[in-house]
């Protein structure tokens, strides 16, 4: 039990950790594409200015995301034999159209997109941009494609145990992966949009007015504006499949303890699995029935119904998906309010106040807690189940010793806080030497001083 | 003990599982030569003073992520063509497995931080990229160690494996100075050659003592290599390996003492050296995968026992004979671009 417990805490803290940096890379490598054709098309130095800068933040993320994913890659193995065992016949091409389609493909091009503009034409130049943006996409699609099928399986035959596959088309396209895959789309160009915004407004801030930054802000604060309404929607929507294929989730999500109708929408509570209420609550009546079914009447699936004769649960644990859930909505509706608020100021006058410079600092990293907080709720929300109604998580795990997992496990965490300590120093050092940079450029004199740090 | 004859019957019965044996191999043998490189230049790394060392990074700057991707389709087609082995193997090498993936890991980000942090950090994050490089070197050649044996323990296994991490670091050192010979002009070319005729005798060194010890520890290898009439038809492959070390180490040591035309320090003849290295590789690769045939995990699972549906494997063999073609072609599009001698990268 306890192996078992490490190693879900060790897959955790992988993805978790790896996540961070394709949320960053899938859409800023389609803003690089933008940047990069409207450098191409004006005079105007800001667009090149801003492809500068933000392709070393690419470059950067992107070395995080394949350190970190080639990990990945190897924990199916190390930690979970159960999982290729039962389902690899499915899961196995998923994972090698990933490989031969994206993940080649992306670094193959990459070298050319970072360092190869002064070797190959404009247009090839643009081109390998294009291919590294697509190749990112598609890892996101094909990944998703798998962790979709995990919690709506469709497609497939069980035979002594093992999956095999019967219809490719109703597994890629099973019935939970286009929600997923445009809701993580829009996760990426949110948790992108803000940090634009956010580094951008915190070099403006530095009192740095090349047209780089106003170019970023401008891209991060209109695409903020334009996603994040978006990204409600089709939140709403994918609730509304999980509550078709995966009830329990839902209820877990609303600590909804009884099925009915009626049910209120909690705001805030404490759920707890003792007495299986919600301590605390505060509650818009009937608020889950209209948000769920469209009508007050509409009958919600709670909780109870997910407890066998014995008494055994098979619901996921409410409080982490509960809690998780709200952060995310919060974070959600937040981005909304700032991206609204600061849009028109930026749009008439090119530039923020500085209360909105301010704000936009405060939530550059604001997309990375609601990614992570949304597959929390995913991910926790398909408990106990590893493969909905296949493969539960306990049998899928390798019987590895406690102190051999719990040394990888120590040695994993602490790598990766040191990596994510690093990785959001050097955002804030390239913001500050590039702005000094500019600085010394717009006035020479001033700036007799070697600055430290090359940039390259 | 599987005999020869019913081999070749379940090769015309179920040809799939050797087919992915064979794309298997092909990407980990591509992965051993174009990341070999990169990490031999990796542990070579401290030596130089710090343009050197720049410029050295920068050689393999724009490849080395292209290069790593062969290991994850290794990986990954172990992970597809063969589920059981691959949570065998990797079970069985759960330690040597994480410090690889953390020597990855450090040697892949000190490639940007080094950059793109600030000066005072540099010696830090070029400490990560050697022992990074080091680290994943010595774990990937102690885990092909206890492969050889069949994942054995025990102290002589230990003793065995060990050995193989020495070989391997020697091996990526010889390579990584040959990529070096080729990329590089004037003083660190010299230095190059230097590093390579030390890592080739250290190399053929531990060559020997490990095909000394392999066939004393495994005795299936041994009547593999030593009965007849096989120990003919193989001798070829030791022959020509002896045969390329010994052109290797008298071309180096021509090269060192500039008895050479000026010429050939910059014109193609200076990728002869990786040429022979990789050849070398190549034979060795050969000699283990003829070892190993037509085990997965030695001594206990056949590719046969072990291969997934073989449904999914047709439809990974579609995707694959589509897109290996494609890949080969534009990842050699990629090292036309950045061909000749290695230069400061630039991002703009
Ligand atoms: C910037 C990030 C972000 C933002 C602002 C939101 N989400 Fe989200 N959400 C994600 C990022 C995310 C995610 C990380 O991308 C998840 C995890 C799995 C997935 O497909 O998307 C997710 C999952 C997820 C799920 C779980 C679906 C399932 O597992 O079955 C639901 C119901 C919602 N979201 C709903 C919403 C709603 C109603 C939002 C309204 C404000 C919202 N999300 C904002
Ligand atoms: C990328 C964002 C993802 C995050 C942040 C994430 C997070 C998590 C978390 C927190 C758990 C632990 C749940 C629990 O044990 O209660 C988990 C479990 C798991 N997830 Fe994900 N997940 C992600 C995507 C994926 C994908 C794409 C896959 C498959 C391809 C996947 C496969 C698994 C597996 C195998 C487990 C089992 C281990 C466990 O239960 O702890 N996850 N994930
Ligand atoms: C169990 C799940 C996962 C595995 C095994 C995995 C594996 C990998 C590997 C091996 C790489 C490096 C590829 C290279 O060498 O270029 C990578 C990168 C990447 N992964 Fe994952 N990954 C997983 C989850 C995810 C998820 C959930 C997403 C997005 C939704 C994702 C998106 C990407 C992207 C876009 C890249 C490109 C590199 C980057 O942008 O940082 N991956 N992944």
């Amino acid at each position: 039990m306890e192996a078992l417990l490490l190693a879900r805490i060790q897959f955790a803290a992988n993805i978790s950790f790896h996540i961070l940096f394709p949320t960053i890379t899938i859409a800023l490598g389609w803003v690089l594409l933008y940047f990069r054709i409207r450098a191409n098309n004006s005079s105007d130095p800001g667009w090149i200015q801003a492809y500068r800068f933000w392709v070393k933040v690419f470059a950067l993320s992107f070395a995080m995301g394949v350190v970190s994913g080639i990990v990945m890659s190897f924990q199916f193995g190390t930690n979970w034999p159960g999982f290729m065992e039962t389902v690899g016949n499915i899961a196995g091409p998923l994972l090698g159209y990933e490989v031969l389609t994206a993940f080649f493909l992306e670094a193959g091009f990459l070298g050319i997109m970072l360092f190869g503009a002064q070797r190959v034409s404009q247009r090839i130049h643009t081109l390998a941009t294009f291919l590294v943006a697509f190749g990112t996409t598609l890892s996101a699609f094909w990944i998703l494609v798998l962790n979709s099928w995990m919690h709506t399986p469709a497609g497939f035959e069980m035979r002594d145990g093992v999956a095999y596959a019967t219809d490719w088309w109703a597994i890629i396209f099973n019935p939970s992966l286009p929600y997923r895959l445009v809701h993580m789309l829009g996760a990426s160009a949110l948790t992108c949009a803000f940090l634009l915004a956010g580094i951008s407004s915190l070099r403006w801030l530095w009192k740095d007015n090349t047209p780089g930054i106003k170019k970023s802000l401008r891209t991060g604060i209109l695409m903020a504006a334009v996603v994040s309404p978006m990204q409600v929607v089709i939140g709403d929507l994918h609730g509304l499949n999980t509550l078709e294929h995966q009830p329990a989730k839902v209820a877990a999500m609303e600590a909804n303890w009884e099925t009915g109708p009626n049910v209120p929408l909690v705001l805030f509570g404490v759920p707890n699995e003792q007495t299986r209420t919600n301590d605390f609550e505060i509650a818009i009546p009937s608020g889950a029935s209209v948000i769920l079914k469209h009508s007050p009447s509409g009958v919600v699936p709670g909780l109870n119904d997910f407890v066998t004769a014995d008494g055994g649960i098979m619901h996921p644990p409410v409080k982490p998906l509960f809690f998780s859930f709200r952060i995310m909505v919060g974070i959600g509706v937040l981005m909304i309010l700032v991206s609204w608020w600061t849009a028109p100021q930026v749009w008439k006058h090119n530039e923020p106040k500085r209360l909105n410079a301010m704000v936009l600092v405060a939530m550059t990293f604001a997309g990375w807690i609601a990614t992570l907080a949304g597959w929390y709720v995913t991910e926790i929300g398909r408990q106990p189940w590893l493969v909905t109604g296949i493969l539960d998580t306990a049998s899928a795990a390798a019987t590895h010793p406690v102190p051999l997992l719990g040394l990888s496990l120590a040695t994993y965490l602490t790598v990766y806080a040191a990596l994510l300590g690093a990785y959001i120093y050097t955002l804030y050092h390239l913001a500050k030497t590039t702005t000094r940079q500019a600085e010394r450029e717009l006035d020479p004199s001033q700036y007799k001083g070697a600055i430290t740090g090359a940039l390259s | 003990m599987i005999e020869w004859a019913s081999t070749t019957e379940l090769f015309w019965d179920d040809w799939l599982p050797i087919v992915f044996l064979g794309l298997m191999g092909l990407s980990a043998l591509i992965y051993v030569v174009l990341d070999g490189f990169d990490l031999g230049i990796g542990i070579l790394s401290p030596l130089v003073a710090k343009e050197d060392r720049d410029l050295m990074i920068a050689s393999i700057g724009p490849f080395w992520d292209a290069n790593e991707t062969w290991l994850v389709l290794a990986v990954g087609l172990l992970l597809v063509a063969f589920p059981t082995a691959h949570g065998a193997v990797l079970g069985a090498l759960y330690l040597p497995t994480t410090a690889m993936l953390v020597g990855l890991i450090l040697r892949g980000v000190a490639f940007e931080f080094r950059i793109k942090g600030p000066m005072k950090h540099r010696r830090l994050w070029d400490t990560a990229f050697f022992s990074g490089s080091l680290m994943a070197t010595l774990s990937q050649g102690y885990m092909l160690g206890y492969y050889i044996l069949g994942l054995p323990t025990g102290w002589a296994a230990f003793a065995f494996a060990s050995l193989v991490a020495v070989g391997l670091s020697c091996a990526y050192v010889l390579i990584g100075s040959c990529w070096l010979i080729a990329k590089s002009e004037h003083q660190l070319q010299q230095t190059a050659i230097r590093w390579a005729i030390r890592a080739l005798i250290g190399t053929a060194a531990t060559m020997v003592l490990i095909s000394a010890a392999t066939p004393l520890a495994s005795e299936r290898i041994f009547k593999a290599w030593f009965s007849f009439p096989n120990l003919l038809w193989l001798s070829p492959i030791p022959f020509l390996a002896i045969a390329l070390t010994w052109r290797l180490h008298t071309l180096l040591k021509d090269t060192s003492n500039e008895t050479h035309t000026a010429h050939w320090y910059d014109s193609g003849r200076c990728w002869s050296p990786f040429a022979i290295t990789a050849s070398l590789f190549v034979l060795a690769f050969l000699g283990l995968a003829y070892s190993f045939f037509p085990y997965v995990v030695p001594e206990s699972l056949t590719i046969w026992d072990a291969a997934a549906s073989r449904d999914s494997l047709a439809i990974i063999l579609v995707g694959t004979a589509i897109t290996l073609p494609m890949i080969i072609g534009y990842s050699i599009f990629a090292y036309k671009v950045f061909g000749g001698k290695a230069t400061p990268l630039t991002y703009s």
